[in-house]
């Protein structure tokens, strides 16, 4: 393996790594190992205690500094004569343009987000560098390579979108632990502690809203002199109780449902609870860290102990108390973390109390904590293979070897003997609006959808992109940059609010827009169809665009939408909703020679070898749990 | 026997890891403890690996002082200057590895692999034997199988981008998900001895090529005096004639084993560092799954090759 060629290939290049998360440690290990001389890495993380038991170049004492950094400055520790640059930013950064990316030879991608990966995959294309991309969740993973006009870009084939749920499910029938989480998360707990103008549904369902709107919204004011504990057994009453009660008022909902059943704050906790808000015994200590926890004080210990409806509920009001005495500053402008431990506990306890109402089996902080923070399951070993992958990946990049170009699956259970599974790797899709020139289509009510909802439900949703330019003809319509001028400003936000066929250039049935991103460089093409009606329930957003692929398959359980007035968002675990999408058969894409000799080496019974999706593998299997 | 609940610190630590396995299996690798000897690259990256996930204990052999070459896809060895000299392999190591994890006990064991008696691996759950010669393989393995308990035995080796794992772990049985139920599996696994005296004849021609070409070299050096890995491209008419011996003792084509193949082993005994990440990567796995119990272990022999990229299981068991 070790030909002169081959090291001075390694020798020579510049690579550009963006992650120095679980792949990225083991990557720019393997790169520094394998004589990589010239390495620039970004990532915009700072170091977490959960992130110690896989990126091995962190130490504890490293918490809360720089990924990018640390992984440098222990790499230079065994292999002190190469060249490592570290960025402590986030990668869609303008500085990060095309010609930043063009010195590269070859672009390595460790991420853990859609949003980052298509931002890449594009600067990639515009600066024609190859890209090899990555994946991992639990003991799956992938490696994949991009090269432009050779083989397909991370966006020729559609990602599943982030899995949402219909708003009515969320707030007043919830069938899964799931949905009380995402009630308990984006809607009670933002409700509380978040910015009060945001709209929130959390008492969409009352049905005499109308008339007690105002009595029900005073309900989460709490008065200046108020009792916290009161606050919050009225908070308690309010949502576990009397929502419960006002829900069970309509009959309609309950005929083939199963009746929550209210819960009031008298049934399971005592007259008055033991004053102890403020006392040191609320801080439990992680990692070092002071931490406000209401664990402590209720003598909870284990985080993967079920807690029962009285333990629930005492956790809610203890945790909400705690907001108020020590956090008081915070609310208002809190947003759920995932590594908040009070937040965790008010939200596993709510989630729970209303799990309890619902009849819906409870679960523990630990689990309630990995759902609502969408916590991507990760062990060191694959991520270890899968930087080795990256590597080999990267030096035949290098070394400009297309034929020998793989996909490579790294299983949990072994297809046809494998646990590593190379494939060819796919062609461009020639209607990928990304790599190729296809026009995409929108159906829309031109008269009754404003410009804004175009930008914020398909150039910023859909097309991902960061900095956009929208034309008509020659009229520009609108723009985002820091270098516009303040009539331009001005001008831009009236077109926003404008109905699409009353603009300065009126967007109509045939019109076709340029939609541009000017980092990404990416522009594509999109044919308007004026279309009247939409299915409230099957097109939420009110419009459709089509063109680059088979058209979303129908999923019976998840009738979702992306929407964010119709639905809560829920971001999947983010490496894993990426791992590929489909069912491919590998005689599809495999040569007639090399078909051949597959079957020679392999049996002669059949002629396919079938590559199932690791995800889907794992998602069925959820589902049946 | 998982009495014991894992410390707040523990939990804290392990969280990612702890929802990929459950901590059960958690608790269990912190009750473990586990031999290593032969600390090259790929060992190098398994000793990580089960650091990181939190096994009791690792022990490390390696009595081989600190030279450039042991420097080669090694990263727990820094180029100090002077600052090795006298130490082993096993000592520089171990100091690497102890920061990678504080709850991990890591130590050096003196004293030569093959000769060391069989009380002292009474002490582990898992023996890991890294590049060393066929008697050494079989003389620790039949070591290992002669004690009361179950002692999980492993050799792995690493030549070029080509690499092999072995695995006995004599009568197993495991918890196997299927569908929404749990059953308990079993699975019988041959001693080293006899796994590479399985006739070829009755292997399947399918069968990855690196089996055969290893247990040519692993019987050249043994024939040769040479040490484990110790050979050049000036081997290779060696290596070619006891090939085509052994492809005639059992009756099998020559063209069987590559001589392509053969020479990349040969000429380059330097560990290619990718190749080292994902041998190391499953390996840790594989000792993993075996320590706690859950998910199918292979048997008995893995293959990664980086040049056709395919990881492969072979089961080669006696009839
Ligand atoms: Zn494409």
């Amino acid at each position: 393996m070790d030909t002169q060629q081959q090291q001075s290939a390694i020798k020579g290049a510049k690579v550009l790594m963006v992650g120095a998360g679980g792949i990225g440690c083991e990557l720019l290990k393997t790169l520094a190992l394998s004589g990589f001389e010239d390495i620039h890495i970004i990532d915009m993380d700072t170091i977490e205690v959960s992130n110690l038991n896989r990126q091995f170049l962190f130490r504890r004492s490293h918490v809360g500094q720089s990924k990018a950094k640390v992984a440098r400055d222990a790499v230079l520790r065994f292999r002190p004569h190469i060249n490592i640059r570290s960025y402590h930013a986030n990668v869609k950064n303008p500085e990060f343009d095309v010609d930043f990316f063009k010195q590269f030879d070859v672009v390595l991608n460790g991420l853990d987000n859609l949003d980052a990966r298509r931002h890449v995959n594009r600067l990639c294309l515009a600066a024609d560098v190859p890209l090899v991309e990555s994946g991992t969740t639990g003991f799956l993973g992938q490696v994949t390579v991009h090269v432009k006009g050779k083989t397909e870009c991370y966006e020729c084939q559609t990602k599943p979108a982030p899995k949402t749920y219909p708003v009515c499910t969320i707030t007043s029938t919830p069938t899964k632990f799931v949905h009380c989480i995402v009630w308990a998360k984006d809607l009670l707990f933002a409700k509380l502690f978040g910015d009060k103008n945001q709209e929130n549904d959390l008492n969409v369902r009352s049905h005499n809203a109308a008339s007690s709107s105002k009595e029900k919204e005073d309900v989460f004011e709490r008065a200046e002199d108020e009792d916290i504990e009161q606050y919050g057994r009225k908070i308690y009453d309010h949502v576990f109780g009397s929502n419960i009660e006002n829900a069970l008022a309509n009959e309609e909902t309950w005929k083939n449902r199963r009746r929550p059943r209210p819960i009031y704050s008298k049934e399971v906790l005592p007259e008055s609870l033991t004053q102890q808000n403020g006392s040191a015994q609320n801080c439990s200590v992680t990692g070092g860290d002071s931490v406000i926890s209401a664990m402590p004080s209720l003598g909870l210990k284990n985080p993967q102990e079920l807690w029962g409806l009285t333990q629930n509920s005492l956790v809610f009001i203890e945790a909400l108390k705690l907001f108020f005495a020590k956090r008081k500053k915070e609310i208002g402008h809190l947003t759920f973390d995932k590594d908040d431990q009070l937040a965790v506990e008010f939200v596993t306890a709510a989630a729970n109390i209303r799990a309890e109402s619902f009849g819906i089996p409870l679960h523990s902080l630990f689990e309630a904590k990995g759902i609502a923070g969408n916590i991507v399951h990760a062990v060191a070993t694959t991520n270890a293979i899968i930087a080795g992958l990256i590597v080999i990946e990267a030096i035949k990049v290098l070394k400009k070897d297309a034929n020998k170009y793989r996909m490579t699956y790294c299983l949990e259970h072994p297809s046809r003997k494998m646990l590593l599974m190379p494939v060819e790797p796919f062609e461009p899709n020639p209607s990928c609006y990304v790599c190729s020139k296809t026009p995409l289509v929108l159906e829309i009510n031109t008269q009754k959808s404003k410009l804004r909802d175009l930008v914020d439900r398909i150039v910023t949703a859909k097309l991902g992109m960061n900095l956009p330019l929208i034309m008509h003809g020659a009229s520009l319509l609108y723009e985002v940059g820091d270098d516009l001028d303040d009539i331009m400003v001005a001008n831009y936000n009236a077109n926003l609010e404008k109905y699409l066929a009353e603009l300065p250039s009126p967007i109509v049935n045939g019109s076709s827009l340029t939609v541009e991103d000017l980092q990404q460089e990416l522009s594509c093409k999109i044919n308007v169809k004026h279309r009247e009606e939409f299915d409230e329930e099957k097109e939420p957003e009110g419009m459709v665009l089509s063109g680059w692929t088979q058209p979303p398959a129908t999923n019976g359980e998840s009738a979702s939408t992306s929407n964010n007035e119709n639905a809560v968002d829920v971001t999947e675990s983010s490496s894993g909703s990426e791992i590929a999408t489909k069912k491919r058969r590998l005689s599809e894409t495999q040569p007639e020679n090399h078909k051949k000799e597959t079957q020679n080496v392999e049996s002669d019974d059949d002629d396919f070898m079938e590559i199932e999706n690791p995800m889907l593998v794992s998602k069925k299997k959820k589902r049946v749990e | 026997m998982d009495g014991e609940e894992l410390t707040e610190q523990e939990t804290a630590l392990y969280d990612r890891q702890i929802r990929v396995w459950g901590a059960g299996a958690q608790r269990r690798l912190s009750k473990s403890h586990v031999l290593v000897s032969g600390i090259k690259g790929t060992v190098a990256e398994f000793c990580k690996n089960i650091v990181l996930a939190g096994v009791g204990s690792v022990t490390l052999l390696d009595n081989r002082l600190v030279t450039t070459e042991a420097l080669n896809a090694n990263f727990l060895i820094r180029p100090n200057g002077n600052a090795h000299i006298g130490k082993t392999v096993a000592e520089i190591c171990c100091d690497s590895l102890k920061e990678f994890n504080p709850m991990v006990h890591v130590s050096v064991a003196k004293g030569d692999l093959s000769t060391l008696d069989i009380d002292f691996f009474n002490k582990f759950d898992v023996v890991v034997v890294g590049y060393s010669s066929r008697a050494t393989k079989k003389a620790v393995n039949e070591k290992c199988r002669k004690l009361t308990k179950r002692v999980a035995f492993y050799t792995v080796d690493c030549r070029s981008s080509c690499g092999e794992i072995f695995v006995d772990l004599q009568d197993y049985k495991y918890a196997k998900k299927k569908l929404d139920e749990t059953v308990e599996c079993e699975l019988t696994y041959t001693s080293f001895e006899e796994a590479v005296s399985v006739p070829w004849k009755l292997i399947p021609r399918r069968t990855a090529k690196l089996y055969f070409a290893m247990r040519v070299i692993e019987l050249f050096e043994e024939t040769e005096g040479r040490k484990p890995g110790d050979c050049s491209l000036s081997d290779l008419p060696g290596v070619l004639k006891l090939k085509k011996q052994l492809c005639e003792g059992n009756s099998v084509n020559e063209n069987h084993i590559p001589d392509s193949l053969l020479e990349r082993l040969v000429s380059d005994n330097t560990e290619f560092p990718p190749a080292c990440a994902i041998i190391g990567g499953i390996l840790g796995q594989e000792v993993i799954k075996a320590i706690s119990g859950k998910g199918e272990p292979l048997k008995n022999f893995f293959y990664f090759d980086a040049e056709d990229g395919k990881g492969v299981i072979e089961d080669i068991s006696k009839p």
